[in-house]
Parts: C-alpha cells; sequence; structure tokens
C-alpha cells in the first residue's frame, strides 16, 4: 500500500467512528449492555474530534481549543442536572444541536456566496431553514419545560394559516436565491423567517404533547446535522445525523400512536381548543374518598399491585416516597409492578428514568401492552398523579376528544386508587369517568405527602 | 446533479435503514436515554466546526465556526455525562440487593 494522506487517514477514522456510532445504538437495545454503548460512542466521538484536529487546513487553534473548553465548561453542568430536569436538558440540547448545524451552515454560505451552485444554495436553504426552526423552537420546548413559559396552548383565531405562511415565505426567500445568488440580502432575512417559524410551531403546542414535539425537533436536529454533511460533503455527519434524525422520527411515531394522533394534529390541531367545549358539560358527580389508613388497609391486604405513575408524580417529586411504598408492600410480599404508559411523562420513557432514579428495579416497569394483560388479576391499581392515559372515555365514548387513544385499564382491577390534588379535569381538560366508578377511591392531597402517609401506616400496622 | 450529492444520499439512506432497524429494538424503558445518546452522536458536527473555525477563510466564518464548536461539543460532553447517569441508574431487583 502506499501512503495515505493525512486526509484519507482521517476519513478512515471516521468511519471507525461511524462504525462505532452504530453499535453504541445497537448496545443501547437492552439496559444489560446499554453502558457499552456509550463507552463506543465515546470513543468514536473522540477518535473523530482527534483526527479532525490533524486536518492540514487547519490554521489557527487557539480560538478552538478555547471553544472546545467552553464547551466542555457549558457540558458537564448540563451532563449533571437532576433527573426531574432531564426533559427541559434535553430540549436545550436539541437547540444546542440545531444551532451548531446553522451556524455552520450561514458560515459556509457566507464563504461560498455569491458563488453558490444552484444545488449548493438547495441544500445549505433546507439545512439553514430547517436549523434555525429547530433551534427556536427546540428553546420554546425548553422555557415551557422549564416552567418559564406558560404550558397550556397558546392559541388564536387563523394561527395555523400565519404559521404556514411564515414557513412558506422563508421557503420562497431560499428559493429566490437558488435562482438569483446575486441577492445576499435576502439570506438573513430568510435565517430571521426560519427562526420565527420556530415560535409559531411550538407556542401553540401544550406540555401534554410534549412527548411528541420533543422527539419531533430530536429528528429535525438529526436531519439539519445530516443536511449539513450534504453541504459539506461530509459522510461522518450524514451517518450521524441519519441515526439522530431516525430516533427521533420512530420516537414520534410510538408518541403518536400512543395518543391515537397524527403529527399534524399534534402540529397544528391546537388540542387545548378542543377539550374546552368538551369540558363544558362536566356535572357534579358524587365520588368516593379514602383517607390514608384506609387506602393502607386495602394495599396490605392485596396481592397484586399495579403502580400507574404519571407527570403529577414527576412534579411532586414522589418517586422517592413511590419506592419507599414499593418495599414496604414488597416486604409484605406483595407483588408490585408498574404500569407506563408511552406518553406519561413530558418525554419519551420520563417515567421509567425517575423509577430508576428512585432505586426500583427495572424489571417491575412494565409497558402498557404488558401490562394490561395483568389488570384484571390486579387487585389494586394505584393512579400517582397520571390523568387522560387512564381514562376510559378513550375506549367507549366516541363523541370524546380522546376517543382511540390507547389507554392503561386500570378500570379492570379490582379495586382502583387514584392520588389526585382535586377533582379539577386533567391537563387537557376531559373529564374522567374512572373517577366516579364503585371500585374507584379518590386520595384526595399532594401525591408525595399522600404516599408518604401510606408509607407510614404500612410500617405503623406491620410493627 | 453533483456526483457528492448520489454518493451522500447513498450513505444517508442506508445508515437512515441501519439506525431505523437498530433503534426500533431498543426497548421503551431506555427511550429517554436513548433521546440522549443520540444527541450526543449527534453532536459529531462539532468536526464540521473545528474546520470552519480552523481554516479562518473569514471573520465571521470563524465566529460562527467558534460558536458551533462551543454549542456542539456542550452536547457531546453533556450528552454522553448524562446517558452513562441515567443507565447507571438502571437496576434489576438482583444485583439492586448485591
Amino acid at each position: 500500500m502506499t501512503g495515505l494522506s493525512p486526509q484519507q487517514l482521517i476519513d478512515l477514522t471516521y468511519i471507525v467512528a461511524a462504525v462505532l456510532f452504530i453499535l453504541s445504538l445497537k448496545w443501547l437495545s437492552s439496559p444489560v449492555t446499554a453502558r457499552h454503548g456509550v463507552l463506543a460512542g465515546e470513543i468514536g466521538a473522540a477518535l473523530a474530534v482527534g483526527a479532525t484536529l490533524f486536518n492540514p487546513e487547519l490554521v489557527q487553534y487557539r480560538w478552538i481549543v478555547i471553544a472546545l473548553i467552553i464547551g466542555a465548561g457549558i457540558g458537564v453542568p448540563l451532563g449533571m442536572v437532576h433527573m426531574t430536569a432531564v426533559p427541559q436538558r434535553t430540549a436545550l440540547s436539541h437547540a444546542f444541536g440545531a444551532l451548531s448545524a446553522t451556524m455552520i451552515g450561514i458560515a459556509e454560505y457566507y464563504v461560498r456566496a455569491p458563488q453558490v451552485t444552484k444545488f449548493g444554495m438547495v441544500e445549505i436553504g433546507l439545512e439553514v431553514i430547517i436549523g434555525s426552526l429547530t433551534f427556536t423552537g427546540s428553546l420554546i420546548a425548553a422555557g415551557k419545560l422549564q416552567e418559564i413559559l406558560p404550558q397550556r396552548p397558546i392559541t388564536y383565531r387563523g394561527q395555523n394559516i400565519v404559521s404556514l405562511s411564515v414557513l412558506g415565505t422563508a421557503v420562497v426567500l431560499a428559493l429566490i436565491l437558488v435562482i438569483h445568488p446575486a441577492y445576499m440580502k435576502l439570506f438573513p432575512a430568510m435565517v430571521g423567517v426560519a427562526l420565527f417559524f420556530g415560535v409559531l410551531l411550538v407556542t401553540p403546542i401544550g406540555g401534554a404533547d410534549m412527548p411528541t414535539v420533543i422527539s419531533l425537533l430530536n429528528s429535525y436536529a438529526g436531519l439539519s446535522a445530516a443536511l449539513l454533511g450534504f453541504v459539506l460533503n461530509s459522510k461522518v455527519l450524514v451517518v450521524a445525523g441519519a441515526l439522530d434524525g431516525s430516533s427521533g422520527f420512530i420516537l414520534s411515531v410510538i408518541m403518536c400512536k400512543a395518543m391515537n394522533r397524527s403529527f399534524t394534529n399534534v402540529l397544528f390541531g391546537a388540542f387545548g381548543q378542543e377539550q374546552v367545549a368538551a369540558a363544558g358539560h362536566v356535572e357534579a358527580r358524587p365520588v368516593h374518598s379514602a383517607t390514608a389508613d384506609e387506602a393502607a388497609a386495602i394495599l396490605a391486604a392485596a396481592n397484586k399491585v399495579v403502580i400507574v405513575p404519571g407527570y403529577g408524580m414527576a412534579v411532586a417529586q414522589a418517586q422517592h416516597k413511590v419506592r419507599e411504598l414499593y418495599d414496604a408492600l414488597a416486604k409484605r410480599g406483595i407483588d408490585v409492578k408498574f404500569g407506563i404508559h408511552p406518553v406519561a411523562g413530558r418525554m419519551p420513557g420520563h417515567m421509567n428514568v425517575l423509577l430508576a432514579e428512585a432505586d426500583i428495579p427495572y424489571d417491575k416497569l412494565l409497558d402498557m401492552d404488558v401490562v394490561n394483560g395483568e389488570f384484571p388479576q390486579t387487585d389494586v391499581a394505584l393512579v400517582i398523579g397520571a390523568n387522560d392515559v387512564t381514562n376510559p372515555a378513550a375506549r367507549n365514548e366516541t363523541g370524546s376528544p380522546i376517543y382511540g387513544m390507547p389507554i392503561l385499564d386500570v378500570d379492570k382491577a379490582r379495586t382502583v386508587m387514584v392520588i389526585k390534588r382535586s377533582m379539577s379535569p386533567g391537563f387537557a381538560g376531559i373529564d374522567n369517568p374512572l373517577y366516579y366508578l364503585d371500585r374507584t377511591l379518590m386520595l384526595f392531597g399532594d401525591a408525595k405527602a399522600f404516599v408518604g402517609d401510606i408509607v407510614r401506616e404500612l410500617g405503623g400496622t406491620h410493627q | 446533479m453533483p456526483s457528492d450529492f448520489i454518493s451522500n444520499l447513498f450513505v444517508f439512506i442506508l445508515a437512515g435503514f441501519v439506525g431505523f432497524e437498530v433503534i426500533k429494538r431498543v426497548s421503551p424503558l431506555l427511550h429517554t436515554p436513548l433521546m440522549s445518546l443520540t444527541n450526543a452522536l449527534d453532536a459529531i458536527v462539532v468536526v464540521a466546526a473545528i474546520i470552519i473555525a480552523g481554516r479562518h477563510e473569514t471573520m465571521l466564518s470563524t465566529v460562527l465556526g467558534i460558536i458551533a464548536v462551543g454549542a456542539s461539543f456542550s452536547n457531546m460532553v453533556g450528552g454522553f455525562l448524562i446517558t452513562d447517569r441515567m443507565l447507571r441508574m438502571f437496576k434489576t431487583g438482583k444485583s439492586k440487593k448485591s
């Protein structure tokens, strides 16, 4: 073999990195091998970054090193956030990824312009539009998740027409730039309009739809990286972007299916509005409520308990108390499992991470399909901070806005207990017939405090 | 249509297929770590950022490149870190007691 040029050596390293990235995701398929996956990804990334630093085209290093140090300085605290902050951290990292891809696309444009080929301009235009809208959209999502911005959907009449015409404007500006490369002044306008569209895209979307939106933004962030790979003719970016994009896409599809909605319905459906009408005729019906000691007595007499956590558990930070409840029940020989709906929480897998953080063994965390087969043999289903995902109206009320959405069949358990602050309807504003069943006991109070009270009662009767 | 585009499209479609096949096997249990890991892998755009910044072609391209290096490297470091922290928490009943 004759000598390899430095560029060829770098490219070979990139191939190794791309293979390691694929292995990384492959090993993530099971919790047993998942940490090897992280290591493979880290090695791949380190090789690729290390090799790039030997690129003969580089003429200055000082600012690169400073930027890498600052990046690590921001990255470490973002990697150390509390588990309850993971959804907003994830949204923020979509924003950073999109920001990076957008900055590079813009830089590349100004290096080439006005001598951009028509085809090159198509690629850059698409890349920069998707990157920009992902950047601002993710920032808005992060703001909503951090509750800096209101979580409820913000809607107004004619919203979709306004949003779509803004996106249309960005596309038209890009097309003009393709046809007339000399109109360079239109480029910043295109970027600005695309950034604005990102804000319009996510502002109307409510907190309960965040799992889908965060997955879609993940997919866009991957797509913008892959498109950047097209612009720069960099295969490693194309591969990494395609992997990230397909991951986000798969998750979006899973989330949409779990809500029985389409992408367009999530993005343009303005979920909040339909429900206002549906919530209008809520009549006051009697419910059965119970105290902590009554709940503890029923749980103590059970053989099989399924706990169904939702966003309310995350808000109340009740996962550690839930762990104590799990321990107290398991000590009595009661079979305790957790039923997890795909859209419970604010991002895919949110509940699993919180429960794992509280040291609950992951083999007790069951998917919707598995756990639904177990409810008929379950003595007590304990719902903590979940609402719409347990609403039987989704199964049998054709008029309900959530009709058709797959739910956790908690109403098939012998006794249902629901920890809830009050009877006010849940996030989506839909009344839940589950609460009025004879077998349902409402446990009114803060999730963390109430679970703590049950644990105390269980401990007291035990000793 | 430039030939680079065709070869990139080739890679994109194959990588998309591999991604689809591999990722659909990921347990729903690990969907949050999946998202943070793919974020970290996606941060490989840092290599393009390093080149744009290091070529020092124009002041603008260098400044934008440096911002991009910082933004993507923070994703890379933070993404791997939090993914590993999350995965360390996933234990079975047996390993928990040990």
